[in-house]
């Protein structure tokens, strides 16, 4: 994009830098998931597929918090940079549940027998999922982006209130369940472990800040060609003769 | 106008528009007894007891019809553009919201009451449970089912997608109400103590509170244009 005024110079240039900094961790990160970090101990060489699931988990959270926040500020503040925003991090949420829906099974058929259980986690991380797949529908199907957004605000915040009541409802509904999931959690870990788990939860939080700029830059221009498209439409209707 | 009378309002034009048509209820009830028709094929209930898999069946069919009915709710109100009316009559639009939410709710508490005691006679069953506790639990879950369905149908009817889009986005959202319907009804059918479930109990009362709440201060941001 040499010489396109698409925004302030220093966005440009912390765009540029972040991308660098990404487009360096990322091979880091292999190197040390796939030849640094010792391999667990029960679980073998497919335990490394826990740096790249968790730390999805991370960035889709992370998207899914934001698409809150800027869904409640849209509605307050009526500003599309806002919304932009909540559509991209959404988007970006999606994508990576995505990841950690097809990680997670890929993972658990070798370590506990089964691809898929109704373990809390799984169930929940599943219809968080669907919830948010039907938001970008829900945005694509509206009449004109002012609805959509308007729309999305409202979905968003609902959202947002449901996740904690659906995440308790699936718990109790398991009942007493095997923690099978311990693994996860933090103890246990080798130093070295810990580390790169670190790492790539850095790198990943980075390459979904990175993503969520391109988007919303994207999100910009689209708003700028329909803005533009408009007002072409308008003048052809008014110079034509009658 | 007095805030609550407009709601009462609303609820009336709906239930006058269906006392003179009588094709929405008709149509749900039908449906409804047919899920519990497919239902009593799939499953042998000579073999399965009722009480493991009736709660699911029964609200299967009232989650079914219950979209069915928001979903034709919202469509009336689009077809010759009766939504342009009620956004330029006096009333807060929160007000409207309300009662279509009541409407909603008693369309399908009328298919529940004629449902639960057909299912008696299809499936052979008793509730060994009092029947003021589930027409409780049939009233909270209902409401929380319809206070998000009514809400979501706003905006869905109006879209290309119309009806396809309202399942997708009601039925993530609705989970806690279908997980505390189900393992009520099931704790009901087995004629369990109270304590056993009253969590669950509590759990539907707070979802309707919250979502009630929330969709009234939203409403208007989802009816602008």
């Amino acid at each position: 994009m040499a010489g396109q005024p698409s925004g302030s110079g220093w966005m440009d240039t912390t765009e540029r830098a972040l991308d660098l900094l990404v487009a360096l961790l990322v091979p880091v990160c292999l190197y040390t998931i796939f030849q640094v970090v010792p391999t667990e101990e029960k679980m073998g060489v497919v335990q490394r597929i826990f740096y790249f699931h968790v730390p999805s988990a991370f960035a889709g959270f992370l998207g899914v918090v934001l698409c809150a926040v800027c869904s409640a500020l849209y509605l307050w503040t009526r500003d599309r940079r806002f919304d932009r925003v909540a559509h991209a991090s959404a988007e970006l949420g999606v994508v990576f549940f995505t990841i950690v829906l097809l990680t997670g099974p890929i993972w658990a058929r070798p370590v506990w027998g089964v691809w898929w259980t109704g373990e809390v986690r799984l169930t929940s991380t599943l219809v968080l999922w669907l919830m948010y797949a039907g938001y970008l529908i829900l945005r694509q199907s509206a009449e004109n982006p002012e609805q959509a957004a308007r729309w999305a605000g409202v979905l968003g915040i609902v959202g947002a209130l449901d996740l904690p009541i659906i995440y308790k409802s699936v718990e109790w509904w398991r009942g007493l369940h095997p923690k099978v999931l311990r693994v996860s959690g933090g103890q246990g870990l080798d130093p070295a472990m810990g580390k790169a788990f670190g790492l790539c939860v850095f790198t990943f939080v980075l390459f979904f800040t990175a993503l969520l700029i391109k988007r919303c830059r994207v999100a910009r221009l689209e708003d700028q060609v329909a803005e533009l498209t408009h007002r072409v439409a308008r003048r052809s209707v008014h110079t034509e003769p009658a | 106008m007095n805030y609550w009378r407009a709601v009462l309002l609303v609820a009336a034009r709906d239930l006058k528009v269906e006392l003179r048509s009588r094709e929405q209820a008709v149509t749900l009830l039908f449906f409804a007894l047919l899920v519990l028709v497919v239902f009593n094929f799939s499953f042998d209930f000579t073999v399965i007891d009722f009480v493991t898999l009736g709660s699911g069946v029964l609200w299967v069919a009232f989650i079914f019809s219950g979209v069915l009915a928001i979903s034709r709710s919202f469509q009336l109100e689009r077809e010759q553009d009766r939504i342009q009316g009620i956004l330029l009559a006096p009333i807060d639009r929160s007000a409207f919201y309300l009662g279509k939410v009541a409407a909603t709710v008693l369309f399908m508490a009328a298919v529940e009451a004629i449902v639960v005691p057909v299912s008696v006679v299809m499936f052979n069953f008793r509730f060994s449970g009092r029947i003021a506790l589930v027409v409780l639990e049939l009233v909270l879950n209902t409401v929380g089912f319809a206070a998000v369905g009514t809400l979501f149908a706003a905006m869905t009817t109006r879209t290309r997608r119309g009806e396809l889009l309202l399942p997708l986005l009601l039925f993530p959202a609705a989970v806690p109400v279908a997980l505390a319907a189900v393992k009520t009804t099931t704790h009901l059918l087995a004629g369990r103590p109270f304590e056993r479930y009253a969590s669950w109990v509590a759990l539907s009362a707070a979802y309707d509170l919250i979502f009630l709440a929330a969709s009234v201060l939203l409403f208007d941001y989802v009816l602008e244009d």
